[in-house]
């Protein structure tokens, strides 16, 4: 059997044959990114590799001091004596898997990534691989995604009853790609203008410059009275129960995430609706992506990792799960 | 069951006590009247009586979904409902919410689950999971949840009370006799709900329960200490005693009929006249006094009562109020009246039924040295009940307090898990909690006990699916987490972060219906501190 080209080391996935790591959660000399989230994205190591279209959020995240190198997705390029290329994961704008080939062995580490159409970025691309490493964020079968537009209409007819009872409606997502996407799916329904927290607005400006087409926004700012009533708002989860809602008065609270599936888990967080919108991928998803890849062996990382290696394996289909040090932004 | 999924759906999805009466008002006032008495049962935390186990809905679970059972376990325990967890499974996709068939909630009741009771269950399987597969997700879901129990909705029997009264027209007080004890959900019931005067024909039903609201800051601000009477807060169950038409029936204050389960009690009551109806508190009671909840609920975990659990957990009926004598409704009547009317009652009835003893005591001063004994006595505190007060419904506030001693207890949010030993080392059951102070939750306590080893299983599961970070064996979670605490004795410590250290620290109970947000503060435990010297003293 070949040398593994990923292994887990204590700064992250490493790929001992290109002399890299991947998404590492330490400083390293040379470090491959799949996308910019906190958990993926570190500071600190020397060199950071990046598919073209994440670039200018990568430099947001990082800050000026850095410059992380672009390759653009299905380029090639050599690293030690492996050669690696980027190409789309569909998680959120600029988010990569990474394809890496030595001495004609193929390795995929996915990154986070998901199935459905995202308007804001370009869509997963299954690749022919030896083995494929992928995430389980969502790896139970109760998981499985509604179509998006359906799901986006809710959120619509949510704002439009709260707007009738005079409400605001608030609506937590994560800052980086959730509330984007909600920002351009929500265009099927209307031109309105939406308010967005400082966190979401900074990476709501970055998609803008790289093209991306979304509702017109405005900063909720303390400066001006606004009168946030029939308001739709868009604030990342930790902005919950903090005196910055005050201003907002008697208003309706929404949570997106894969999470929202389950009754229990919006119960527990205090929400009054949940909208099932996740930029993961779901059960169907995982085990349609596998087969695409023709992947010998899956080896997976966070979530439910040890349920669906023991699934799989049950199947005939080789997996283990990997210790990673990779969280869950959808649960923030 | 459309029209009832979607009000389901309203309710779940607002917090507003004011718009789920509203949604529900607007289900009564559009639903056909047995859809509406069916409605009324349902959201008023009844349920129909259990015909097919879990365990059997579990095992078709597995070949309709086509899973190894394993994994519809991971996944049940990752959801944590049954009902969901089924209709997550197999609800059928291709159907949306609008687009079925529109049987009446009542037919689907009546004409559809009730009647498979009887059947056996090969056509209890067929029936069951083609509705799995042909209803969309909130009526499949709503569908378990009828099959496997109540709804738990957020909503109150007093919100039920207050959507009728508003759809009615009628008094909430009358509305809430008239759900009272067995009734049977269709046309009729909803009809006689609305009659002007519909008359009790049950001698088993009981009257709703007066409540008592929390008395807080001094008693003085009650008035002259010689308006009220003062009793024992008894720790046991809250129980209507009623002796009518030559029954004895007693009920629990959640409208459960105990009769079965204390045939002592009830053997008593024979001794009383016809037409009587007492409340009071069914308590453990041995060696001349009240013994910890804690026994009694031994003897309540029972399915059968045998011989030897009766002799290890005897217990009385200690009445404290009178509510009918002669068939006469004495609940317009003074407290003063009644007192003496029950004083004289049970006088020389068997000692099984005793008359709730007034505390001494002639100011609030001597009331409250009184109440520093509670402790000792098992009981939960003081009652006071205004002595020219009727007997109300409900938790109208005014006219009975409960005056409790204060709780060592405290709500917390999870922020670590350990491993067990031995047995439990797969399992994390160890947890250190913490409080917040200003933004930051500080580590307070560190627990194990209290939880059941279902609860355990399900935190497990959480907390694997919830970890933010690792260090080594032990994990930090998402703080979301809140469970209260209990425990013996508090200090000072200048070893803790906090500051302070908890003896014997406990869990008493995982409050899922709390946000993080609503977790108690560390100035709290503070100023429990600072209470702490008087408190060890009273305490011995």
């Amino acid at each position: 059997m070949p040398a593994p080209l990923v292994t887990v080391t204590e700064n992250g996935l490493y790929c001992p044959a290109g002399g890299f790591h991947i998404d590492p959660w330490r400083p390293v000399d040379t470090a491959v990114i799949t996308h910019a989230h906190g958990d993926h994205l570190r500071h600190g190591s020397t060199r950071y590799i990046v598919a073209e279209p994440g670039i200018a959020i990568a430099r947001h995240r990082l800050g000026v001091d850095h410059h992380p190198a672009p390759l653009r997705y299905g380029e090639q390029l050599q690293l030690g004596a492996t050669t690696i290329s980027l190409h789309p994961a569909g998680h959120i704008l600029g988010s990569a898997q990474l394809r890496i080939e030595h001495e004609g062995q193929v390795w995929v580490v996915s990154g986070d990534y998901k199935r459905q159409f995202d308007p804001t970025c370009a869509p997963f691309e299954p690749l022919a691989c030896d083995v494929f490493i992928s995430e389980a964020t969502f790896a139970l079968p109760v998981y499985q995604w509604q179509p998006t537009g359906e799901v986006v209409e809710e959120i619509f007819h949510w704002w439009r009853a709260n707007r009738d009872r005079g409400l605001a409606s608030v609506l937590f997502c994560y800052a980086l790609g959730k509330a984007q996407r909600v920002l351009a799916e929500l265009r099927a329904f209307t031109d309105e203008t939406v308010y967005l927290h400082g966190a979401v607005n900074v990476l709501t400006e970055v998609y803008r410059e790289q093209g991306i087409e979304m509702l017109p926004t405005l900063p909720v700012t303390g400066e001006r009275k606004t009168d946030y009533r029939g308001a739709l708002i868009i604030a990342p989860p930790s902005a919950a129960g903090t005196p910055w809602m005050r201003r907002f008065g008697e208003h309706s609270s929404g949570f997106c995430s894969g999470w929202m599936r389950v009754r229990g888990n919006r119960r527990r967080r205090g929400y009054d609706r949940g909208f099932v919108l996740s930029d993961h991928v779901d059960w169907p998803g995982l085990i349609n992506t596998f087969e695409a890849t023709g992947a010998r062996r899956i080896l997976l990382t966070h979530g439910y990792s040890d349920a669906l290696a023991r699934y799989l394996n049950e199947r005939g289909i080789s997996a283990a799960a990997l210790e990673t040090a990779y969280g869950d932004e959808e649960q923030q | 069951m459309r029209a009832f999924a979607a009000l389901y759906e309203e309710l779940d999805t607002t917090q507003s006590t004011n718009l789920k009466v509203a949604a529900m008002s607007r289900y009564f006032r559009e639903a056909a009247p047995a859809d509406a008495a069916w409605a009324t049962y349902i959201l008023s935390g009844r349920r129909l009586k259990r015909f097919i186990g879990p365990a059997l809905l579990k095992r078709w679970l597995v070949d309709e979904a086509a899973l190894p059972e394993w994994l519809i376990d991971e996944s049940y325990g990752s959801v944590g409902d049954l009902a969901e967890t089924i209709a997550l499974l197999t609800a059928g996709t291709a159907h949306s919410e609008a687009s079925t068939d529109d049987t009446p909630l009542a037919d689907w009741i009546e004409d559809r689950l009730l009647p498979l009771r009887e059947s056996d269950e090969a056509v209890q399987r067929a029936r069951i999971t083609s509705w799995w597969r042909e209803l969309p997700y909130r009526q499949c879901f709503l569908l378990n949840k009828l099959l496997t129990g109540e709804l738990r909705v957020g909503v109150s029997q007093l919100l039920v009370t207050r959507a009728l009264a508003e759809v009615t027209g009628m008094e909430r007080t009358e509305l809430a006799g008239r759900l009272m004890g067995e009734w049977q959900p269709g046309a009729l019931f909803w009809q006689t709900l609305h009659a002007p005067d519909s008359p009790r024909t049950d001698p088993a039903v009981p009257y709703p329960f007066f409540l008592a609201a929390p008395l807080e800051g001094e008693p003085s601000q009650l008035g002259e200490r010689d308006a009220w009477q003062a009793e024992w807060k008894w720790d046991g169950i809250r129980g209507q005693l009623i002796r009518r038409a030559g029954e004895c029936h007693l009920w629990s204050r959640g409208e459960e009929r105990m009769t079965e389960r204390f045939p002592e009690i009830v053997d008593a009551a024979a001794t009383l006249p016809d037409g009587v109806v007492l409340d009071g508190e069914v308590v453990a009671w041995k060696d001349g006094g009240i013994q910890p909840f804690a026994l009694l609920q031994q003897r309540i975990g029972r399915k059968k009562l045998t011989a030897a659990i009766l002799a290890a957990v005897p217990v009385q009926f200690v009445a404290y109020d009178l509510l009918e004598l002669d068939g006469q409704d004495l609940r317009p009547v003074p407290l003063r009246e009644r007192r003496a009317l029950l004083e004289k009652l049970l006088a020389n009835a068997s000692p099984i039924l005793q008359v709730s003893p007034l505390v001494p005591g002639s100011s609030w001063e001597e009331l409250a040295t009184a109440r520093a004994d509670s402790r000792q006595r098992n009981v939960e505190g003081l009652m006071l009940k205004a002595l020219d007060s009727s007997y109300g419904t409900g938790r109208q506030r005014g006219a009975w307090w409960k005056w409790k001693i204060e709780p060592h207890s405290f709500d917390a949010v999870m922020l670590y898990a350990h491993p067990g030993q031995g047995r439990r080392s797969n399992l994390y059951t160890d947890y250190t909690f913490g409080v917040w102070r200003d933004r930051e939750l500080v580590p307070v306590a560190k627990a194990y006990s209290g939880l059941s080893n279902a609860e355990v299983a399900q935190l497990d599961r959480w907390i694997r699916a919830h970890t933010v970070e690792k260090f080594g064996p032990v994990r930090a979670v998402e703080p979301t987490q809140v469970f209260e605490l209990a425990y013996e004795g508090i200090a000072a410590s200048g070893r803790h972060k906090s500051g302070i250290a908890l003896r014997f620290p406990r869990i008493l109970r995982w409050r899922t219906d709390k946000p993080a947000s609503e977790a108690d503060t560390l100035a709290n435990l503070q100023a429990m501190l600072m209470q702490a010297p008087d408190d060890i003293a009273r305490s011995g």
